[in-house]
């Protein structure tokens, strides 16, 4: 699905084979950031110390501090109201352009083929089928405009369309008493939502941009759009959707990022 | 520091509590929680900030926490509720206890002018650390009002969406991050001006360590 450099013959890899190890560089990469990361735990460590608190080792304060947000998911998900729309906003006031972003730059983005490419769904659901885009395209379709807020801060007003994802959910019979949909995408990028904001009526499987088909630094061929979460939980690229009570995690998540991360 | 004139007549009389106490213990231990709890959300939030800056400068990386935005957002987002549930205890217990009353009342802006000119000429006297002047209370309510400030604007900026009233309230989220940024700085403020005047007070430390 992914195409990268062509020229095998000079590196001698397979796609695959260089798939793997972009996905272990990127691991890497964010591994100085964790230990820097840990450090810091340990100054604050002392600085709790002297004030009588016992968070003396970076690995007390960060399990500590992991198991604050889980607590704040916990909180998040009783604060969510299912009914409350984000606001949405007039044509005139789209960001132009969109900003471009992903934990990878605009070079790296992974081109889909149109032709033969098939939705997989799999899970808690009644028909684990997969999906044409022009089936998807098919079903009803809903447009949007609100603010997409990234969770370093900025934010930019978009125009998004595609199929409530209440309403596929409802297609693929999935079981809505679910904890958990999960999704796994074309540039190894992993993300998963809570049921309740999964079914929220401006959650849409988003196959436009701006009126036309999702550009490829959008997300083609499609991306979940929810205006009720932070830009990282918004996956672009799908290529597969599942329903489970496992927590499937997510790539931000998995390194320290809020699980619910909703606004 | 002139002991010899002061500016408010009524220091003569010690406002301090049984046993000498000055500071009672739920005042000593709420504030130290506050302090602590407001450094943490400070540090952590300059990381954050350093992300996508508003302004066009960043803090260096080397003076804030959380060692990446990851890490700085789960200080944040744990060090909130030390300092609302701290303060939300602090605000009840002045109210309760009628120390707000007692200590920050009355407070007229022709008494605050005047102290304020009598510090700027080092002639007001701190001599009875139980008793507030007009500058100290001004400065007392404002870091408090400054600190409700940061948490609504925080929770507007956190959930803009849940919270419809609170996001228009700040002008919008883009907005919300503005007054955050401005409330924090006012808090910055207050806390250099603070440890300075605590510097040259030293008593008052005494008092919120030890109660007297």
């Amino acid at each position: 699905m992914t195409t990268y450099d062509p020229d095998r013959s000079r590196t001698g890899l397979t796609p695959l084979d260089r798939r793997e190890l972009l996905k272990d560089a990127n691991r890497l990469l964010a591994m100085p950031a964790r230990r820097r990361f840990l450090r810091s735990g340990v100054t604050l460590g002392s600085l709790a110390a002297m004030t009588g608190c016992s968070v003396t080792d970076s690995k007390t304060a960060e399990s500590l501090l992991m198991a604050v947000s889980r607590f704040n998911d916990r909180v998040q998900a009783w604060l969510f109201d299912p009914n409350r729309l984000a606001p949405t906003y007039p044509e005139s006031m789209i960001t132009r352009p969109f900003p471009f972003n992903a934990y990878y730059g605009i070079d790296k983005v992974p081109s889909v083929a149109a032709s033969g490419f098939r939705l997989q769904v799999s899970g808690r659901v009644q028909q684990a089928d997969s999906w044409t885009l022009e089936q998807l395209a098919a079903l009803p379709q809903q447009e949007q405009i609100t603010r997409h807020i990234c969770v370093e801060g900025w934010s930019a007003i978009g125009r998004w369309g595609g199929v409530p994802f209440s309403h596929f959910l409802a297609r693929i019979g999935a079981d809505l008493g679910s904890k958990y949909v999960g999704f796994k995408c074309a540039d190894d990028y992993y993300e998963s939502i809570d049921m309740p904001t999964a079914l929220h009526p401006q959650t849409i499987l988003a196959l436009t941009y701006d009126g036309r088909t999702l550009p490829a630094q959008y997300g083609f061929p499609m991306k979940l759009r929810m205006p009720t979460k932070l830009g990282y939980k918004n996956p672009k690229h799908i290529l597969e959707i599942f329903v489970t009570n496992e927590y499937p995690g997510g790539y931000w998540e998995d390194q320290g990022y809020n699980w619910f991360g909703g606004s | 520091m002139s002991t010899a004139t002061t500016a408010s007549p009524q220091t003569v009389a010690s406002d301090a509590g049984p046993g000498g106490i000055v500071q009672p213990a739920w005042v000593r231990v709420t504030h130290w929680l506050n302090a602590l709890g407001a450094i943490l959300m400070v540090l952590s939030g300059w990381r954050i900030y350093n992300a996508s800056p508003i302004f066009p400068f960043r803090f260096p990386a080397s003076i804030t926490l959380g060692g990446w935005l990851g890490g700085a957002l789960q200080w944040h987002f744990a060090a909130m509720w030390l300092l609302v549930v701290n303060g939300l205890v602090y605000l009840s217990l002045n109210l309760l206890t009628g120390r707000a009353r007692r200590r920050f009342l009355p407070l007229s802006p022709r008494q605050f002018a005047s102290d304020l000119a009598a510090a700027l000429h080092g002639h007001l006297s701190h001599e009875d650390v139980a008793r507030y002047n007009a500058v100290q209370k001004v400065a007392y309510v404002g870091a408090a009002a400054l600190l409700v400030l940061l948490v609504l604007s925080g929770l507007a900026i956190w959930k803009s969406v849940q919270f419809p009233l609170l996001r228009a309230l700040m002008g919008g989220y883009d907005n919300a991050r503005i007054v955050h940024f401005l409330a924090m700085s006012g808090v910055v403020a207050f806390f250099v001006v603070h440890v300075t005047m605590v510097a040259l007070v030293p008593r008052t430390l005494r008092a919120m360590i030890l109660g007297r």
